[in-house]
């Protein structure tokens, strides 16, 4: 791994962006937005930042239960992502995925509630960490199998296809997924069919502790596209700008009737989920991995370039540690879903016979012992 | 009501299906330019053209889990498995996500799709052809599971299947496909979760699904011309839900059971209709609860050997009579009969 200068626009060299089109090094940042554009990216990447903090701090006291993956270092990515699709448009994505759901415009009480396993959650408590849900806000699901959300997002573009509509599908995984069979089915019948999605591979360079390098025949995950003909690019995960420009030529293909593949390049700032210390990675490559955080980085572009200075970064850091903290005390109060609803989410169409039964119970009532006379 | 045979039961059904409603639609392996391995879609991509009749790539994993996205956004897919052996390379998408979408989001998201697959031995098919492996799916709530045995049951469960809203394993039988039966005009559904008593009767129940349950009810007719005997068919055609009920009614009359399965005995479905029969039905039983099963190996190819594996007409008469026996040297210990 290779050091960079630390520069307000470094965040751009970071991955070899084969496709060239990212800005190279030590030219100035070329501003697509208006201030107000990015510094909402900004309030978004740190309200991902602080929540997961919360959810992270909510964990060790026991208060989430199961696995916890958390979005740290994702947060550039995460936001510029999100910010290229049109309300209407559906997003599938992996286990990693509550700075997604806050993003998409879920409240964070309810992904937070959700996290606690309470009936306000997002998923009324049946999912968890791995599993948010949203109909309303078009978020179809995280999925804690690792590329089991592939396919499905697949047929969720071909749904749309059927129809005729104007929606695409964004599908987000992360660099591990690439080497399962379900992404290479699905791209293949994604480029098939003309479906309109973008499959997103958030490369952290790390499948828990193993790495790309050690995993992945093709390192280059981008250009497994070209085995289906797919157009494809890989950007900066570290820059929400440059995520959010390659992000909007992807959507407007899949828009068009082509699928696409996009690489975002980013970083994972803790270990694979909460109780993962990553002792697999050595010191200097933590400290090296702390210098890139996106949040600061970005911070410290927008500071340089004049947008924000540090008393509104402040304002910024505080409403979003106050809306974690809010998260976190309206989970805690949310009632656990009654366990009379136990069997409410079986089957949607009611059907004869559903079992209904609980661990202790008997098929049938005991029937009364037969009297054989032998007691008269 | 018109006599047919349960392959075209099955088409006129996905047609009239189709023709009903434009959210269902077709997708497998062959089943468009072929017309299907089995030729249950013969004639219907003419009908209906590529985008209701698609012809897949050889990727049950991806091709099953698009159907379930499908299903998702309010599509109607009728997914054909080409056989139940392949239907393992999609069990991922199958078992962790249809089976799981509706609950594990808190019944956001409804996934009605319906999975056409055929099991069955005695094709001389080899070992990964020839198995029955509908347990895997009938063990996973979320799923359900149908096996009809008959042209008309075929029509009511395939209806039932497309008009409903939860993922539904629609099993079918390679043995079966050129039986002929009676079928009822209309398009009235089947009850999901309900077995039939196809033949009423006194002295023993036979209970199977699919393919055994079309032996059971052959096996019964001789056995009364032959030997006057008085048996009573219990068809399970859900095999999740499972209609208990029906089982233990029924054994709690005849006081004896015979399971026919074409899987493997050992952790197989009849494991949980004696199971079913031993909770419902223990003060009532006159002799043990007696399977008759696929032989415990990978099936051969060879046709002697195929045969000596596969569960016959003259292996359930015989577990009959051993059963009978049993019942009788229990109720007459004596030897006598009234």
């Amino acid at each position: 791994m290779s050091t960079r200068p630390r520069t307000a626009v470094a965040t751009k060299s970071r991955p070899s962006t084969a496709s060239g089109r990212s800005t190279p090094d030590a030219q100035p940042v070329v501003l697509p937005a208006d201030r107000e554009r990015l510094t909402g990216f900004y309030r978004q990447m740190m309200l991902i930042r602080r929540f997961e903090e919360r959810a992270a701090r909510a964990y060790t006291q026991a208060l989430i239960g199961g696995y916890c993956h958390l979005n740290l270092g994702e947060e550039a990515a995460v936001v510029g992502l999100m910010s290229a699709l049109r309300p209407s448009d559906y997003l599938f994505t992996n286990y990693r995925e509550h700075g997604y759901a806050i993003t998409r415009g879920i409240h964070p009480n309810r992904v937070m509630a959700e996290l606690y396993g309470r009936s306000d959650g997002v998923s009324k408590g049946w999912g968890g960490s791995m599993h948010m849900f949203d109909l309303e806000k078009r978020m179809l699901g995280g999925y804690g199998i690792v590329g089991g959300q592939i396919p499905l997002a697949t047929g969720a573009a071909l749904a749309i296809d059927y129809r005729d509509g104007d929606e695409i599908v964004l599908c987000t995984m992360g660099d591990g997924t690439t080497n399962i069979g379900a992404f290479h089915e699905s791209l293949n019948i994604a480029a098939l069919w003309n479906l309109p999605i973008v499959y997103v591979i958030i490369n952290n360079r790390l499948g828990m502790a193993t790495t790309v390098d050690r995993a992945s025949a093709e390192p280059d995950l981008y250009k497994r596209a070209s085995a289906y003909r797919m157009a494809s690019d890989r950007v900066d995960g570290l820059d929400p700008v440059a995520v959010f420009e390659a992000a909007q030529r992807a959507v407007a293909m899949a828009r068009s009737g082509k699928p696409f593949l996009l690489e975002v390049v980013t970083e994972r700032l803790r270990g694979h989920s909460v109780v993962d210390p990553a002792k697999y990675r050595s010191d200097e490559e933590m400290a090296l991995v702390t210098e890139r955080d996106p949040v600061h980085t970005f911070a410290a572009m927008l500071v340089a370039d004049g947008l924000l200075d540090e008393q509104e970064l402040a304002k910024i850091d505080a409403e979003a540690t106050l809306q974690a903290t809010e998260a976190a005390a309206f989970a805690e109060n949310s009632p656990f879903p009654d366990v009379s609803t136990l069997f409410d989410y079986t089957y949607a169409t009611p059907v004869a016979n559903d079992s209904h039964r609980l661990p202790g119970q008997p098929l049938f009532e005991p029937a009364p012992i037969p009297d054989y006379g032998v007691n008269r | 009501m018109s006599i047919m045979t349960y392959r075209q039961a099955l088409h006129d059904t996905l047609r009239s299906e189709m023709l009903r409603d434009e959210n269902v639609f077709l997708m497998g392996e062959e089943i468009g330019l072929f017309e299907g391995a089995y030729k249950i879609t013969a004639g219907m991509l003419d009908e209906f053209g590529e985008k209701r009749v698609r012809d897949t790539s050889i990727a049950e994993e991806g091709f099953t889990g698009a159907a379930i996205g499908a299903a998702m956004l309010g599509l109607r897919p009728v997914v054909e498995i080409m056989t139940i052996n392949f239907s393992l390379l999609a069990l991922d998408q199958i078992v962790n996500h249809a089976a799981k979408i509706y609950g594990m989001f808190g019944g956001q998201a409804r996934v009605p799709l319906v999975i056409r697959t055929p099991g069955g031995g005695g094709q001389q098919l080899g070992a990964t052809h020839s198995q029955n492996i509908e347990l895997f799916y009938a063990f996973v709530p979320g799923m359900k599971v149908v096996a009809p045995s008959t042209p008309a049951d075929a029509k009511a469960l395939l209806i039932a299947a497309i008009r409903d809203d939860d993922p539904v394993l629609f099993l079918e039988n390679l043995s079966l496909y050129n039986v002929k039966g009676e079928v009822p005009d209309g398009d009235v559904p089947a009850e999901i979760g309900k077995a039939a008593v196809t033949r009423t009767g006194r002295d023993i129940t036979l209970i199977g699904y699919s393919r055994m349950a079309h032996v059971a009810f052959q096996v019964a007719q001789q056995l009364a011309e032959s030997d006057g005997l008085d048996i009573e068919v219990i068809d399970l055609r859900s095999l999740r839900p499972l209609d208990r009920e029906t089982v233990v009614e029924s054994v709690k009359k005849t006081h004896a059971a015979v399971i026919l399965e074409d899987d493997w005995l050992t952790y197989g479905i009849g494991a949980e209709i004696a199971a079913t029969i031993s909770d419902g039905a223990f003060d009532y039983l006159d002799a043990p609860v007696r399977r008759v099963a696929m032989a415990e190996v990978p099936l051969p190819y060879s046709k002697p050997l195929e045969t000596a594996a596969l569960p016959s007409a003259e292996d359930v008469i015989g577990a009959i009579r051993q059963t009978l026996d049993a019942v009788g040297r229990r109720r007459y210990p004596m030897g006598e009969k009234s």
